[in-house]
């Protein structure tokens, strides 16, 4: 009796996250009158939230490896730099100069990761530092101006949208929509669900416990029907901005990461007991230094989609992301202790964030007012997750 | 009956879904050492923190009378001021303050708001001359040890003048000698009029120094008995305990032992603290293919260190001396090397170094060979869990699946884990470190089948111990270290307890 009483507290603590999200969405579409849920306003949270979202996705593993990085608001500034000065002033092709930018994202982690994993000084100090150490290395690059503008290919990666290829098709009531963004959305649902079955099926097959068929059908058919009204009003837009695309991958990718592959399981070992996984034979030096190596290449992609998305690399840009990131990582249910996080659950933090933003600007709140509601968020979400973890224990 | 300085007279407690304590009674004469025994999980911490407030009045049904009046205590600053203190099986002190500052903690000599440094420093230095402890009152507690530290927590409790003093497994932690000093003391404190209750699982400590001995078995109490009018034995209480007779504490265990599968000669292994100190000095030994061999040894004499220096040098610097597997030498850097080259290591303390408690019992069985399960980088999770449930089911791990949190098991089924993780990594020579520990009498019987199923497939074991009794009942040979040395090795025959002790305790020429 106590183990399914156990189950559910459980279960509503992984998807309270969710609930949470529908909730707030709910909340303000009707504050404004549905504008939240418009073509262009949907677009606009998954456009202006990319970076944020991107940046939340190499947080989250840092913090399910109990560490924390400061730095990654200065090194999207220096690397939107870089790209600025590789594209712009060395006239480099766009390819090539966002691959060095990448790569250069991917020395700024591993010089944080040599600190912290192999000299051993904690995460919160090294990325201290590098947040004024690689602000200083923005001003310096930039001699506190803008560069720009940037390459039109790197600002519809930013900004652009997937042109229709199709062409449109008639949605009855809803209008014309673009048939390509359509087949693209099926497919993903498609690819969803027959994985999905799939993985149940092997489950079964190896007599497992699995959801109820109804219970499985019902997240199923969830899932489906958010992604089915996003890409529909995306479709009616613009068809689909770039960026959702590239976040796709990265979420997928990362996902599986986590779940699925040994370095993503030594993560979470990792994060759950330093000492027993060194006692297991995880090599956690390494681990530690690549998830950094791993963030600071993130940062530089997110680096360049902002400098993409403002046509200029700026010396204040990236201002206060760190903060955005690490608590999109909380919202969405990391533990601050460590071991615990899913990549999907610092993509929703990162949208609940985006839609309180979105959605307060839309009714005019001021911008102390929305500073104040994501505070008391975020305090709420982990004195959520401290709770239902003191329920469960006691 | 007035001489009774506590009663406890029906107590319940019950948590949602769980019955603690039932009916309960408990009576405590003054001026004794009143012993409580039972299996973990039979309700004697509950019965404890009861007492002592941590469940507070209203929380529980039953009556509570201290020194002849009602005690219904809404914390333990409430029971404190009766005079009731108890000492937790985990130590309570803050490392970096010193010695005299842990005694006054939350009881400060004050004048006017501020500390009394002079006469906070000499009254410590009385009540640590009470206690018998040698070590000047600033002393910082982290550079005393363990037994030291548990005497600076009588110390705390005196300065609190106790009338009862509850002491939760005090020497769980401490070496024999250490132990020994500590019951001296309580016996002390016994002829200056405290009044003590003490928890232990070290059934022949209880035997040597309590007055009477309380049982309680799954939240019900069993019998309480006399020493001074029962014949009391081991046998009888630990009867009493398990609710059966257990009259092989051990299984029997034909060996059959092949060839040497681990020699490890002239190791010495440096202190990474204290520079230039040898915490492992020359030590030559030997482990075959299906012996189960023993190492013995007090506290501090090298054991865990030794242990941990072989498995990947995850202790100590300065390391030097060979290593054979199966007659070759081999080289073994890290952690990783050792497990390739087919060596495993169950840490003595679970839950810090063993066992990541917020995960899953089948990713901590995965945990040390995870690579097995995995293609091309990629974990095959049915599999994990098909193999996770072979061994929950091979080692009756008692959990609703291999799906629940390890940190929630109780001790046996926890080791049975870090047990089943390394059986995983399919190693061949097995070191074992004192795996019974904090476990109940029933749960180690099953432990001791498990090693010895281990053995008869052709492991190699070394089992370190605290408990002599457990290393001449489940071991083949016994070494012992004394000081970082091996100062004997006894087949099972030769082995008796006092032999075991005299080695463990020689001297070793400088």
């Amino acid at each position: 009796m106590t183990t399914s009483l156990l189950g559910r507290s459980l279960n509503i603590r992984q998807s309270g996250i969710y609930i949470a999200f529908a909730l707030i969405v709910v909340l303000f579409s009707i504050l404004t009158d549905g504008a939240l849920l418009q073509p262009q306003n949907i677009s606009n949270i998954i456009v202006q939230n990319s970076y944020i979202l991107i940046l939340s996705i190499g947080m989250i593993l840092i913090i399910i490896a109990g560490h924390i990085d400061l730095s990654v608001g200065s090194v999207v500034a220096v690397t939107g730099a870089i790209a600025a000065v590789l594209m712009v002033e060395y006239g480099l092709p766009w390819p090539l100069a966002l691959v060095i930018t990448l790569i250069a994202g991917g020395v700024i982690g591993a010089w944080q990761g040599y600190w912290i994993a192999y000299y051993g000084i904690p995460a919160f100090i090294v990325t201290l530092a590098g947040m004024l150490l690689f602000r200083a290395l923005t001003l310096t690059v930039l001699g506190n101006q803008g560069i720009g503008p940037f390459p039109d290919p790197v600002r519809t990666l930013s900004n652009g949208f997937t042109d229709g290829y199709l062409g449109n098709i008639g949605l009855g009531p809803l209008g014309g929509a673009d048939l390509f963004s359509l087949i693209v959305g099926a497919l993903a649902i498609a690819g969803m669900a027959a994985t999905q079955w799939r993985a149940r099926a092997a489950r079964l097959g190896y007599r497992q416990s699995v959801d109820p068929l109804p219970v499985f059908l019902l997240k199923l058919l969830t899932a489906a029907a958010v992604i089915i009204v996003v890409v529909v009003q995306l479709a009616r837009f613009k068809n689909l901005p770039w960026v959702l695309v590239l976040l796709a991958l990265l979420v997928l990718a990362y996902s599986l990461l986590t779940t699925r592959a040994v370095f993503g399981r030594q993560i979470y070992a990792i994060g759950g007991n330093l000492q027993a996984a060194q006692l297991s034979g995880i090599n956690v030096r390494q681990v530690v230094f690549w998830i950094f190596v791993n963030m600071g290449v993130l940062a530089a992609l997110a680096g360049v989609i902002f400098a993409g998305r403002l046509n200029q690399a700026g010396p204040t840009a990236g201002n206060a992301f760190e903060l955005d990131a690490i608590a999109a990582a909380f919202i969405g249910g990391a533990a601050v202790q460590g071991g615990v996080g899913k990549v999907v659950g610092a993509i929703t933090g990162g949208l609940i964030m985006g839609v309180i933003n979105n959605g307060m600007s839309l009714i005019g709140s001021p911008s102390e007012r929305v500073m104040l509601v994501k505070g008391v968020v975020l305090l709420a979400a982990v004195a959520f997750d401290v709770w239902t973890k003191r329920r469960a224990t006691r | 009956m007035s001489d009774d300085i506590l009663r406890m007279r029906a107590i319940t407690k019950t948590f949602p879904g769980v019955r603690a304590l039932h009916d309960v009674n408990l009576s405590v004469r003054r001026g004794e050492i009143h012993a409580i025994c039972g299996e973990n999980g039979a309700g004697k911490s509950t019965l404890m923190k009861v007492l002592s407030g941590v469940y507070p009045h209203g929380s529980y049904e039953g009556e509570i009378t201290f020194d002849g009046a009602p005690g219904r205590f809404a914390d333990i600053r409430d029971s404190e001021r009766r005079g009731i203190v108890i000492i937790h099986q985990e130590l309570a002190l803050c490392p970096q303050l010193s010695i005299a500052e842990n005694i006054f903690l939350g009881n400060e000599r004050s004048r006017r708001g501020l500390v009394d440094w002079n006469r906070t420093n000499h009254e410590a230095g009385l009540l640590l001359e009470r206690v018998g402890l040698r070590e000047l009152p600033v002393t910082t507690v982290a550079d005393i040890g363990v037994g030291k530290q548990q005497l600076v927590e009588i110390a705390k409790a005196l300065a609190k003048e106790v009338r009862l003093l509850i002491l939760d497994e005090p020497t769980a932690a401490l070496n024999d000698e250490d132990s020994a000093h500590l019951l001296d003391l309580l016996r002390g404190l016994r002829a200056e009029g405290v009044t003590c209750v003490i928890i232990s699982h070290k059934l022949n400590e209880v035997a040597s120094i309590a007055d009477s001995i309380t049982i309680l078995r799954d939240g019900k109490l069993i019998e309480t008995l006399d020493l001074a009018t029962d014949r009391v034995t081991e046998d009888r209480i630990i009867s009493g305990m398990v609710g059966r007779d257990l009259e092989h504490r051990f299984p029997p265990h034909e060996p059959d032992i092949g060839r040497e599968a681990l020699r490890i000669e002239d190791w010495t292994v440096h202190s990474p603290v204290q520079r230039g100190r040898a915490v492992v000095s020359g030590a030559t030994l030997s482990v075959c293919r299906g012996e189960i061999v023993g190492l013995a040894g007090l506290m501090g004499a090298g054991r865990t260190e030794l242990a941990m220096s072989v498995f990947g040098r995850a202790y100590g610097t300065d390391i030097s001396g060979r290593i054979y597997r199966d007659g070759r030498q081999v080289e073994i850097r890290t952690v990783r090397d050792a497990i390739r080259h087919g060596i495993a290591y169950a840490t003595e303390d679970r839950k810090r170094y063993g066992l990541n408690l917020i995960e899953d019992i089948k990713r901590n069985i995965s945990a040390a060979d995870l690579g097995r399960l995995a293609r091309r980088g990629w974990v095959d999770d049915n599999e994990e869990y098909r193999v996770a449930d072979q061994y929950r089911h091979d080692l009756g791990i008692k959990a609703p699946s291999v799906l629940s949190v390890t940190g929630k098991l109780s001790g046996g089924n926890q080791q049975k884990v870090v047990l089943s993780k390394w059986i995983f990594t399919d190693a061949d020579v097995l070191i074992l470190d004192e795996p019974t520990r904090g476990i109940d009498v029933g749960a180690k019987y099953e432990i001791y089948s498990i090693i010895n199923r281990l053995a008869d497939a052709g492991k190699a074991l070394l089992v370190i111990s605290s408990e002599l009794p457990e290393l001449l009942g489940l071991c083949d040979r016994i070494y012992t270290l004394s000081a970082g040395r091996v100062t004997g090795e006894l087949a099972r025959a030769d082995a008796t307890q006092e032999r075991l002790m005299q080695l463990m305790t020689k001297e070793q020429p400088r």
